[in-house]
Order: C-alpha cells, then sequence, then structure tokens
C-alpha cells in the first residue's frame, strides 16, 4: 500500500508571531519555520505503518513556495521515500488546497492519506474533509489510535466527550491529533540521505485547479495585552475587588 | 536503533557563526574536494546569533563578494556617530573616539547574515546541520583531536533514555575546528586540556544585551549609531549602551556591562533597563513594542588572553579564542578573518600546526595588538581608563608595556566587603517588566523533560557559604532568572535551576564566584530563537 502524507509550512509553534507594519499580514522575514507539528505526527504515523509491514510507499506532499522544500526533506529525513511540492507564491485557502491535493490522489492513488487535523497558522480544520468529499472517501478525524486491518482502518478519534472508535473503509483520509504519537528525532546520516531522494515540483498552474477565494480577510489584530495584576492582602480586600469589577 | 553511527569528514567544524561559516566557505573555494561539514546547536542557522551589529563589510566583500546582492533582513548603511556621557539626567557629547567611526559599515542582524553565509557554503557543497550540539571531543591515543561526538537526543529528565531516545552521531574528521563563540563548552574543555592558556593573562568578560523595537513613525533617523559610557553604571565598572537606528520605524538598543564588576548586589539586566529609563532614551522608546530580545556574554581579554589557538587536530577561531575587538565593540569581522585565515592555513600546509602564529602574524592579529591596553586600562575606572584609552590610540598602541586582566569569577567583593555605590536608579515603566518577560521576547523552545543543562558541582554551598559570602549572586547576573533560591521546606532555602529559561549566555559559567557551573549544550534544538538580533 502507498501512504500520501501531506504537510505544511508554518511559522514554528515557538515563534511569537506578530502581526506586520502594514496590518495585511504576519512578520515572517527572520521567522523560523517548521513541519505543522500535527503533520509530523502524521508523517510519523506513516513510518510506524510501513515499519508493521502495513504498507510499502510513503509520499509526502506539499503546496507552497520552493522554501517547502525544506519541509519536504526534514519529512525525507524522517524516512519518507519521495516528495512531490505544488510550487506557488499564492496562500491557498482550505478549498483550494484540498483540490490540489484531490489532483495528486488522483495521480498518485494512495491507500491512506494522511494529514494533519489542521495547520496551526490558519487553524483551518477543513482541507482534510474537503479532500475525503472530493474524493469520495471516508474520513476518519482527529485520530489518536490507528489500526489497519486488510481493507478497513480501525481509528480512535478524540471528541469533545472522551474518545470514539470508528471503522472506516480504505482508502480514506485520516487526520492526526496530538497524542497520536510522538515524532522522531531526524538523524544525521538520514539528512545526508534525504538530500539524494526524489523530490518532483509542479507547478500549482499545471494542474488546472479552479480556486476562486471563498474566504475573504478583514484584518489582523494582536490579541488584547493582559492588564497588570494586582496584590491583595487579605479575604476582604479579595471580596471588595472582585465587587468592583461586578463579578460577585 | 541506539547504536551510534560515525560519520566521516575532513573538515568539522563546530558553530555556524560568522567565524564557522567563513572558515567553512573559504575551505571549499581553496579545495573543492574537501569534505567539510558545520555543527549549529539553534534549531536553525542564526536562531543563536546575537551582536550589535555594526559589521566592517570588507572580509565580507572580499570573500563572498555577492552578499550584497540578497543582504540580510536587516541592512542599514550606518549614516553619523554619536558618542555621550551620560549622568542621571543629562547626555553629554564627547568626541567619537577614533576607533568607533563606523563610516562604510553597516548595521545588520548576525542571524540574518549566518543564515545567508550558511546558504553560500551549502551553494559550494558544505553539510550544515542545525539542530545538533556538540557535546564532547574525540581523542585518540596520541592526544589529538580526531572529531566530534554530537548531543544524544531523547534523554529523560533522570538520565534515563527516553522511547526516542537518539544518540549523537560520532563525526571523525582529519581537522577539527572549534568556532562555539564566547565561551564555548568544547572549547573551554580542549583550553584546559591542552593548556592553551598557559602564559596568557586571564581571559575577560562583559554581558550584553539586545532588543529590537518599532517605535511610532518618524522617530529614527536610520543609520544613526549612537553609544554612551557613565550612568548608570559605578566609575568602577566598565560598559556602555549601544542604540542603533534601523529602517521601518525600528532601533536596536542594547547594553554591555564589564563581567569584572564588584557588587556582588550588581545586576547587569537591571542596569539595561535603567539606561532605557534615561530622559533622552525613555522619550525614544516610550510608546513603542518590543519585537525580540537577546543575551549574550561578550568576550573582552583581547590579544593577551588570547589562549594559543592550535592543538593537534583542531582550532579554535572567532570568540572560542576571543578575537573580538573591544575598542572598536566588533567582533563580526575579526571571526570572519579569523575563520578565512584558519582556511588558508589548512589549504596551505594540510595541517592546524602553525595556525596560532599565522593568525597573531596576520592584519587581524596586529589590529588586536594595537588595542591591547585600552580595556584593561578601565580596571582603575573610568575617568583613568579614558586617559589611558587616549595614550594608548594616539600612540598606536607602540607603548611598550602590555596591561593584565584580571579573572571575572575572582573581581567580586563579599557582601561583608561590599560598598554599594548610590545607583540613584529610577522607577521603571518601559517593558520587559522583569527578567521573565524579557525572557518572553526571545522566544525559547526548551523540552522540560530533558536533564538540568547547567551543572553545579556542589549545591551544598549555595544555601550556606555563598549566601553569606555573596548573597547568591547568581539570582542577580542570570539575565533570565534560571537561578532562584527557593524554600526548601525545611526553614531553609536551596539552588533551583529554571533550566528551560536558559538563554544560552553562558554567564553563570564565567563569573560564579567559585567556579562550579558548567554550561553543557542542551538537546539540539534548544535555547533562543533570535528574531532579526
Amino acid at each position: 500500500m502507498k501512504i500520501l502524507v501531506c504537510i505544511k509550512r508554518v511559522i514554528d509553534y515557538n515563534v511569537r508571531v506578530q502581526i506586520n507594519r502594514e496590518g495585511d499580514g504576519v512578520v515572517t522575514d527572520g521567522v523560523k519555520m517548521s513541519v505543522n507539528p500535527f503533520d509530523e505526527i502524521a508523517v510519523e504515523e506513516a513510518l510506524r505503518i510501513r515499519e508493521r509491514g502495513e504498507a510499502e510507499e510513503i509520499v509526502v506532499a506539499s503546496i507552497g513556495t520552493s522554501a517547502s522544500q525544506q519541509q519536504l526533506r526534514t519529512a525525507l529525513a524522517m524516512g519518507a521515500d519521495r516528495a512531490i511540492l505544488v510550487e506557488t507564491d499564492e496562500s491557498l485557502q482550505p478549498l483550494a488546497s484540498a483540490r490540489v491535493l484531490h489532483k495528486l490522489v488522483e495521480k498518485e492513488q494512495p491507500g491512506l492519506v494522511l494529514a494533519g487535523k489542521q495547520a496551526i497558522d490558519d487553524d483551518s480544520n477543513q482541507t482534510g474533509q474537503m479532500l475525503s468529499a472530493l474524493w469520495g472517501r471516508p474520513q476518519a478525524t482527529f485520530a489518536s489510535k490507528v489500526a489497519l486491518d486488510g481493507g478497513k482502518a480501525t481509528v480512535t478519534r478524540e471528541v469533545d466527550a472522551g474518545l470514539e472508535t470508528i471503522e472506516v473503509d480504505l482508502p480514506a483520509v485520516v487526520t492526526t491529533d496530538l497524542r497520536l504519537n510522538e515524532p522522531r528525532f531526524v538523524k544525521m546520516p538520514d539528512i545526508m540521505k534525504a538530500k539524494r531522494k526524489p523530490l518532483e515540483t509542479i507547478a500549482l498552474a499545471d494542474l488546472d485547479v479552479e480556486m476562486p477565494p471563498a474566504l475573504e480577510v478583514g484584518a489582523h489584530m494582536p490579541p488584547p495585552q493582559r492588564q497588570a495584576g494586582i496584590m491583595i492582602e487579605s479575604v476582604d480586600e479579595l471580596v471588595n475587588a472582585l465587587k468592583e469589577k461586578g463579578v460577585l | 536503533m541506539s547504536e551510534r553511527d560515525v560519520m566521516e569528514y575532513d573538515v568539522v567544524i563546530v558553530g555556524a557563526g560568522p567565524a564557522g561559516l567563513a572558515c567553512a566557505i573559504r575551505l571549499r573555494q581553496r579545495d573543492d574536494s574537501l569534505n567539510v561539514c558545520v555543527l549549529e546547536k539553534a534549531s536553525e542557522v542564526g536562531q543563536h546569533a546575537i551582536s550589535g551589529a555594526i559589521v566592517e563589510p570588507q572580509v565580507l566583500d572580499e570573500l563572498v563578494p555577492q552578499w550584497r546582492d540578497k543582504p540580510p533582513e536587516i541592512f542599514v548603511p550606518a549614516a553619523k556617530d554619536e558618542f555621550s556621557f551620560l549622568t542621571r539626567k543629562r547626555s553629554i557629547r564627547f568626541m567619537t573616539p577614533p576607533q568607533m567611526h563606523n563610516k562604510g559599515n553597516v548595521i545588520l542582524s548576525l542571524g540574518g547574515l549566518c543564515r545567508r553565509l550558511a546558504e553560500f557554503a551549502e551553494e559550494l557543497g558544505v553539510d550544515v546541520f542545525p539542530g545538533f550540539p556538540g557535546a564532547g571531543v574525540l581523542y585518540d591515543d596520541n592526544n589529538t583531536v580526531i572529531g566530534i561526538r554530537c548531543g544524544d537526543m531523547g534523554v529523560e529528565h533522570d538520565g534515563t533514555h527516553g522511547p526516542n531516545y537518539t544518540p549523537g552521531v560520532d563525526i571523525h574528521a582529519r581537522h577539527t575546528i572549534l568556532a562555539e563563540g564566547c565561551r564555548g563548552n568544547l572549547s573551554k574543555e580542549l583550553i584546559a586540556r591542552y593548556r592553551l592558556d598557559e602564559g596568557k593573562s586571564p581571559q575577560t568578560y562583559g554581558i550584553g544585551f539586545k532588543e529590537l523595537w518599532r517605535l511610532p513613525e518618524g522617530r529614527v533617523s536610520p543609520g544613526l549609531i549612537r553609544h554612551t559610557i557613565g550612568w548608570p553604571l559605578d566609575r568602577r565598572t566598565y560598559g556602555g549602551s549601544f542604540q542603533y537606528h534601523l529602517d521601518e520605524d525600528r532601533v536596536y538598543v542594547g547594553f554591555i556591562s564589564g563581567l569584572d564588576y564588584a557588587d556582588p548586589h550588581f545586576s547587569p539586566f537591571e542596569a539595561f533597563q535603567q539606561y532605557k529609563h534615561h530622559p533622552s532614551v525613555h522619550s525614544l522608546l516610550e510608546g513603542g513594542e518590543i519585537l525580540s530580545a537577546g543575551t549574550r556574554s561578550i568576550v573582552e581579554g583581547g590579544i593577551q588572553a588570547l589562549p594559543r589557538m592550535e592543538m593537534p587536530g583542531a582550532m579554535l577561531i572567532g570568540d572560542a579564542g576571543g578575537t573580538l575587538n573591544v575598542p572598536k565593540i566588533k567582533g563580526v569581522h575579526m571571526a570572519l578573518g579569523s575563520g578565512v585565515i584558519a582556511a588558508d592555513h589548512l589549504a596551505d600546509n594540510g595541517t592546524t600546526a602553525g595556525f596560532d602564529a599565522a593568525f597573531r602574524d596576520s592584519a587581524r592579529g596586529r589590529e588586536l595588538r594595537k588595542v591591547r591596553n585600552i580595556r584593561p586600562g578601565f580596571k582603575a575606572g573610568l575617568w583613568p581608563g579614558l586617559a589611558n584609552a587616549a595614550l594608548e590610540t594616539v600612540t598606536f598602541g607602540r607603548l611598550p608595556w602590555t596591561l593584565d586582566n584580571h579573572a571575572d569569577w575572582s573581581s567580586l567583593n563579599t557582601t561583608a566587603n561590599a560598598k554599594q555605590p548610590d545607583r540613584n536608579w529610577v522607577e521603571r515603566d518601559l517593558p520587559p517588566r522583569d527578567r521573565l518577560a524579557s525572557v518572553y521576547y526571545s522566544t525559547i523552545a526548551h523540552d522540560e523533560n530533558q536533564p538540568v543543562h547547567l551543572k553545579v558541582r556542589d549545591t551544598s554551598i549555595c544555601a550556606t557559604r555563598c549566601a553569606q559570602e555573596y548573597d547568591n549572586p547568581c539570582t542577580r547576573f542570570c539575565p533570565a532568572s534560571v537561578y532562584e533560591m527557593v524554600d526548601d521546606g525545611a526553614g531553609g532555602k536551596k539552588l533551583q535551576i529554571n533550566a528551560a529559561n536558559c538563554l544560552h549566555c553562558k554567564v553563570c559559567d564565567i563569573k560564579d564566584p567559585y567556579e562550579i557551573i558548567d554550561w553543557v549544550p542542551p538537546e539540539g534544538g534548544s535555547g533562543p530563537n533570535y528574531q532579526n538580533l
């Protein structure tokens, strides 16, 4: 079986994201970029499935500028076999991304598509679901456990009330949650091997995907500043302070 | 899975800073058959790099002329120099010392420059490995350095191997080059092992703080360079401020204090924050916001403290040795230059032997020799220091003596002998509120479930001898509140190490009065992620 893993280049989760001076986006100059952490979990899961002998080939794909090659090389160093970059300078919205990925699915015919449940930059949580709909195959989102058995996948999902276990027919789209696994560290010799693994680049225009923008960004705003706290000496003072705030 | 891999290279360089990357680039330019790799402890090249940074660009122009075509994210030509003496309320303009004229120089982000240099190096076929700290030096039976052991990943807090444990690779190389920057942990080991500092003056250091601010429109004059001495430091403490005006309403503000200060209650962090509240600075910053901040120790010992830079199989370059030019307050061109000289030496001779003499005889070495007496002159205080600096400058450093340094760890007065100077410090209202708030602007990544990487050899003296003699100066000299004295639950105090705050500045390793703190690198990729510093 072939697994297609979708990854996205995002601002690293440690970075303090800042609005740019024009107010129409965030600062990316000199900012550390990484593989979206949920996507890294998806790559790790694919590797574990292959290590169990349940898959033969792992293909990683990304949509973005040529800089996204760096994140694809990271996935290759972790152990993926080859990579595809759909190159564009535009920032795609979830539906457009899903359509592009659908084209790749048609081309590659994977038995399983793995992706992060959402990217930590726009937190949309839509692309995996939309891909499943476009492809006409089942979806299992928020996965914290994945077990394959022949033509089926048993997936434990993290839902509001706890855990839910479902069974889906393969091929399917599975999106990964935080507790599914802890990705491995990349080893130095594998970084060298990754440099020689195939990385195919496809221009977005060549895929002939229609992308009318469905969403419009109104404004970017930093979260409100936290007000300075006050030290309180006694319970009475606390009660009075809460009353002043109208909490009590 | 847990076998240790071995990789072979002709040259391994530890540290992807200006020295290491310049050396790698020059090596491949001279001989493209050499296999060269560069190790870097930060998660990406440039994330731990921090410097003023006003750079003399001649070395760069010679090494990689194309660097100006795609300059670092921050790149502002120097326009005007100002040098002032501060009192609590006033700012008095002095003549700018000749070493501090910056015509033709550029203000840039060192992290940005390192990223570009890494790209050039990779284009030339150098393997650059960010996220891999040098954890140990490998030796053969003849006491020759034969390579570097990289740090292990996935070690748990108690030292056991976690589920993702990955042992660091051993890199075997014909030549090992230490370019770790100021107070590198492997350089420290090698200096001790090969007694590279024998017959040299003790090394001395400073601590430098830097913040990048974005100000309300119209306040900055791009290229304006301001340096000050005086307040908020007392006359016995060496140091001063820098203020470099950038484009897009941004400004670098920073402050450097010599680590040979004597008052155990002095807090370098607080001195920096106080400087920002001088009337002439406060009016500039008020209403602005901090974009990023960082701290680093700075090597200040000059040529008399520069250890022998060669040993069997290995060399020290840049500030791992200590090539910074203190009167110019510039280290980047020296680091780049020393890397180039090391590469040329290896390419010409095929051995590390003779590099020390080659560096000292070079233009860079002579530049250091000329200014050797300026920094130590300030041990006598600010005014005698300035007088000595003027004398050394007009005589071009030809006076027949060389002044000695004092080891920083030994310069603290005990609390019983400390005359606490009247600092005349003010109430603050500009951010950050305190050191923890400042650490937030350094965006530190540090997995807490790893062993503490600040090795205090004897914590039993913290609550007893050190508390009594020095009142635990680690709780003040650390810029990130890593060291705290907390209740031990039995009515006493004990040391708590908040390793996850560590900015990798290494001041604790330098200033601790008992010399019992060893800084070692945490898991690869840990530490600050400096943005445009």
